[in-house]
C-alpha cells in the first residue's frame, strides 16, 4: 500500500486545530496526532496543547556550549599565561584567577550562543531544500496541516479537512 | 487620541504588504539621508587618508592627550550599541509585546554601532598596517598579551558581543527572510533564499526557534552589562584622578542604555517617516520608549551625582581638582552643557503632551545623545589634561582631522543602517502578526465574556478574598 502526503491549508488556527482535534480523537483509525506536522506564519501559544509535547533539544546543546566555553576559556588563558613562566612575574601569579574569571565568563557566553545557534540549525532541520509541499500562503496568513498516511486514509482525511472549511488540499504519493 | 499600541484589526496580509513595500518604496527623504551620510563618510575617509599619510600627529594626539576624541567616540558607540539588543532581550523575556514593531531596527543599531566602535581603536593606532595588534594573539616572540589588562578584556568582550548580537539579529530575522523570499524577485530572491536557510514555518522549526531565541536573550543580558562594565574598567582600573571610581561600571551601563534609548527614539521617528510606518511605529509605543528613557536618564543622573560626591568627599585631592576644573575650567561649557542635556533635558519626557509630539521628541532625542557624547568626552579629556603632574597639564582642542573622523563615523553608522533597512525588513512581520493575533483574541475574549454575562450571573470579585 502506498503512502500519501497530504497538506490541508486552513484560513486560521481555529479551523486547523479543530481538524487536528478530530485526528486526536481517532476519527480516522490508523492516523495519529503524532503524524501531524503544522506549518504556520506565527507560532501559536497553545500549539503544544493541540499537537502534544514534542522535544526540542536546544537547551542541552546550550549547556554543552557553556561548559565547553568555561573549560576552553580557562585552559586557553592558563596555557597562554604559562608561556610567561620564562618571564619575570614580579611576585604576581602566573595564572591570575580574578582576571581569568572575566575572560572565562566571556567565553562561556560566546560558546553558549554559538552552540545554541548550531543546535537550532540541526534541531529545526534548517539548511535543507524546501518541502515540495511548501506553500507561500503559509508565510502570509494560512495554516497548513501536513500528514503522511496510507492510501486507504486519504479520502477520509480529505473529508475531515473539508468539514473544517479547508481552503486548499495538496496531495502527493511518497516514493 | 491614539491609545492602542497597534490596531489589532489589521490583516496579516496587510502587514506583509506594508513592510515589504518599505523595501522598495521609501520616501525621497531616505535618499537625502543616504546622501548626507555619504558626504560625512567621505569627509572621514579624506581625513583618515591624510592622517595615514602624514602621521597621527595631524590629529593632535600627543602626550598627555593620547586618547582624545577617538576613544571618547569609541565609548560612545559601544554605549549606543547597548539598548538595542539589551532592551530587546529584556522586553522579550518579560513578554512586553510593544517591543515587537521596534526591536528589529534597535538590534540592527546595536550591530552597526559595534562595527562603528570597532573602527576607532584601529584609527587611533595611527599605523593601520598594525591593526591586528589590537587582537589578543601570540606575538612573533611567542608572548601573549597581558591578560590582566582591561584593554585585552575589551577585545574579548566586544568580539563576543558583536558575534552574539549579530546572531541574535539574524536568528530573529529568519521567519521574515522567508516571507521576503516568497515575495521577492531577482537578486533579492537569491539573497533571501540563501539567508532564510530553508525556513518553512513548521512546528518543529518554531519550537526550536522559540527556545533558541529565548536562550540567546538570556545570554545577551549579562553579556551587554559585562561589556560596558569592562569598557569602564579601562578607566576605573587605572589610578588616574577622576577615573579611579568604583561606581564607574554601573554609571557606564546606565549611560550606555540612556544613549541607546535616545537613539532608538531618533531612529523610530526617522523610520516611521521614511517608510510610512504610522500603523506599526505608533505614538503609544513611542511614549513607552520615552518613559523608559526617562527612567534610565534619572538613574544615570543619580550615578553622575554619586560620582561627584565620591570625588568631593574623598581624600584624593587630584580627583577633587579635576572635578572642580570640570565645573570651572576650560571644559566647563561642555561639561555644563552635558549635565543640562543629560539631566535636565530628559524632564521633557515626563510630560505626555511633549512625548506625543514627534518633532519635539526628535529634537530632544538628538540633544540627549549630544549630551551623552559630551559625557564620554568629559570622561576622557579633563583627566588627561589635569593629571597628577602639573608639568603635564595641557588643554588641547581636537584637530579638524579628529572632528572629521568623528563626524564621519556618524555617516558610516547611518549608511550601514540605511542600507540595512532598505534590504531587510525593519519591522518584524511575524512578531507584529503575533502581537495583533494575541490582542485580537484578548479583545474577542473580553467581548465574549461581556456578551454572555447576564445580570443574574455572579459578578467578578472586586476585592481580595478575606480582605
Amino acid at each position: 500500500m502506498s503512502k500519501h502526503r497530504i497538506m490541508g491549508l486552513f484560513s486560521d488556527f481555529e479551523q486547523a486545530f479543530a481538524a487536528i482535534a478530530d485526528i486526536r480523537a481517532n476519527k480516522i483509525p490508523g492516523v495519529s496526532v503524532d503524524d501531524v506536522s503544522l506549518k504556520s506564519p506565527i507560532e501559536h501559544p497553545e500549539v503544544e496543547e493541540v499537537l502534544g509535547e514534542r522535544p526540542a533539544h536546544v537547551p542541552k546543546f546550550t549547556l554543552m556550549g557553556a561548559s565547553f566555553g568555561i573549560t576552553f576559556g580557562f585552559l586557553f588563558l592558563a596555557s597562554a599565561q604559562a608561556t610567561f613562566l620564562v618571564q619575570p612575574q614580579g611576585g604576581k601569579p602566573v595564572v591570575p584567577l580574578p582576571t581569568n574569571f572575566v575572560l572565562t565568563y566571556e567565553m562561556l557566553i560566546l560558546f553558549g550562543v554559538l552552540f545554541t545557534v548550531i543546535s537550532f540549525l540541526i534541531g529545526a532541520r534548517m539548511l535543507r531544500r524546501r518541502d515540495t509541499f511548501y506553500s507561500e500562503m503559509v508565510s502570509l496568513d494560512q495554516v497548513g496541516v501536513l500528514l503522511v498516511v496510507d492510501e486507504k486514509n486519504v479520502q477520509p482525511l480529505k473529508s475531515l479537512f473539508e468539514q473544517h472549511k479547508v481552503v486548499e488540499i495538496r496531495e502527493e504519493v511518497v516514493r | 487620541m491614539e491609545t492602542k499600541d497597534i490596531n489589532e484589526q489589521i490583516k496579516w496580509a496587510q502587514i506583509n504588504k506594508d513592510v515589504l513595500s518599505s523595501l522598495v518604496n521609501p520616501r525621497p527623504a531616505y535618499w537625502v539621508a543616504v546622501g548626507v551620510c555619504l558626504l560625512l563618510l567621505s569627509c572621514a575617509v579624506v581625513a583618515e587618508i591624510y592622517q595615514y599619510n602624514t602621521g597621527i600627529g595631524t590629529a593632535d594626539l600627543d602626550w598627555p592627550q593620547m586618547w582624545g576624541l577617538y576613544i571618547a567616540t569609541f565609548i560612545f558607540w559601544i554605549g549606543m550599541s547597548h539598548s538595542g539588543t539589551l532592551l530587546s532581550a529584556i522586553l522579550h523575556i518579560i513578554h512586553a509585546d510593544w517591543r515587537k514593531p521596534i526591536y528589529r531596527f534597535a538590534e540592527a543599531m546595536t550591530t552597526f554601532s559595534l562595527m562603528t566602535a570597532g573602527l576607532f581603536p584601529v584609527i587611533h593606532l595611527g599605523r593601520l598596517w598594525n591593526m591586528y595588534w589590537v587582537l589578543p594573539y601570540a606575538s612573533d616572540r611567542g608572548a601573549w598579551p597581558n591578560f590582566r589588562s582591561p584593554l585585552v578584556w575589551d577585545a574579548f568582550a566586544i568580539f563576543t558581543y558583536l558575534t552574539s548580537s549579530a546572531l541574535f539579529l539574524f536568528i530573529g530575522m529568519i521567519p521574515d527572510l522567508a516571507i521576503c523570499r516568497d515575495n521577492a524577485k531577482g537578486w533579492r530572491k537569491k539573497l533571501y533564499t540563501f539567508l532564510s536557510m530553508g525556513w518553512e514555518g513548521t512546528d518543529r522549526q518554531w519550537r526550536n526557534f522559540r527556545k533558541t531565541y529565548l536562550l540567546m536573550a538570556c545570554f545577551l543580558i549579562p553579556l551587554a552589562v559585562s561589556v560596558h562594565s569592562i569598557v569602564s574598567s579601562d578607566f576605573a582600573m587605572s589610578i588616574m584622578p577622576g577615573w579611579h571610581v568604583t561606581t564607574f561600571p554601573p554609571y557606564f551601563v546606565a549611560g550606555a542604555l540612556y544613549s541607546g534609548c535616545a537613539a532608538i527614539i531618533t531612529l523610530f521617528i526617522i523610520l516611521r517617516y521614511f517608510f510610512r510606518f504610522e500603523e506599526y511605529m505608533t505614538i503609544p509605543i513611542l511614549e513607552k520608549t520615552c518613559k523608559l528613557t526617562f527612567v534610565i536618564a534619572m538613574a544615570w543622573t543619580y550615578l553622575l551625582f554619586a560620582e561627584f560626591v565620591t570625588a568631593w568627599y574623598g581624600d584624593d585631592i587630584p580627583s577633587k581638582e579635576v572635578l572642580i576644573d570640570k565645573f570651572t575650567g576650560h571644559y566647563a561649557p561642555y561639561f555644563i552643557t552635558m549635565v543640562f542635556f543629560g539631566s535636565v533635558m530628559p524632564f521633557t519626557l515626563a510630560f505626555e503632551k511633549l512625548r506625543r509630539h514627534i518633532p519635539t521628541m526628535f529634537v530632544v532625542s538628538l540633544l540627549l545623545n549630544v549630551g551623552m557624547w559630551l559625557e564620554r568626552w568629559m570622561i576622557v579629556s579633563p583627566t588627561l589634561s589635569f593629571s597628577y603632574q602639573p608639568v603635564a597639564w595641557s588643554v588641547l582642542w581636537p584637530s579638524i582631522v579628529q572632528w572629521a573622523i568623528v563626524f564621519g563615523s556618524f555617516g558610516w553608522f547611518g549608511l550601514l543602517f540605511l542600507v540595512f533597512v532598505k534590504i531587510f525588513p525593519s519591522v518584524s512581520m511575524y512578531e507584529v502578526k503575533e502581537m495583533v493575533y494575541h490582542r485580537r483574541r484578548a479583545i474577542e475574549g473580553d467581548q465574549a465574556v461581556a456578551m454572555h454575562r447576564r445580570s443574574s450571573d455572579p459578578q467578578p470579585a472586586t476585592e481580595m478574598p478575606g480582605a
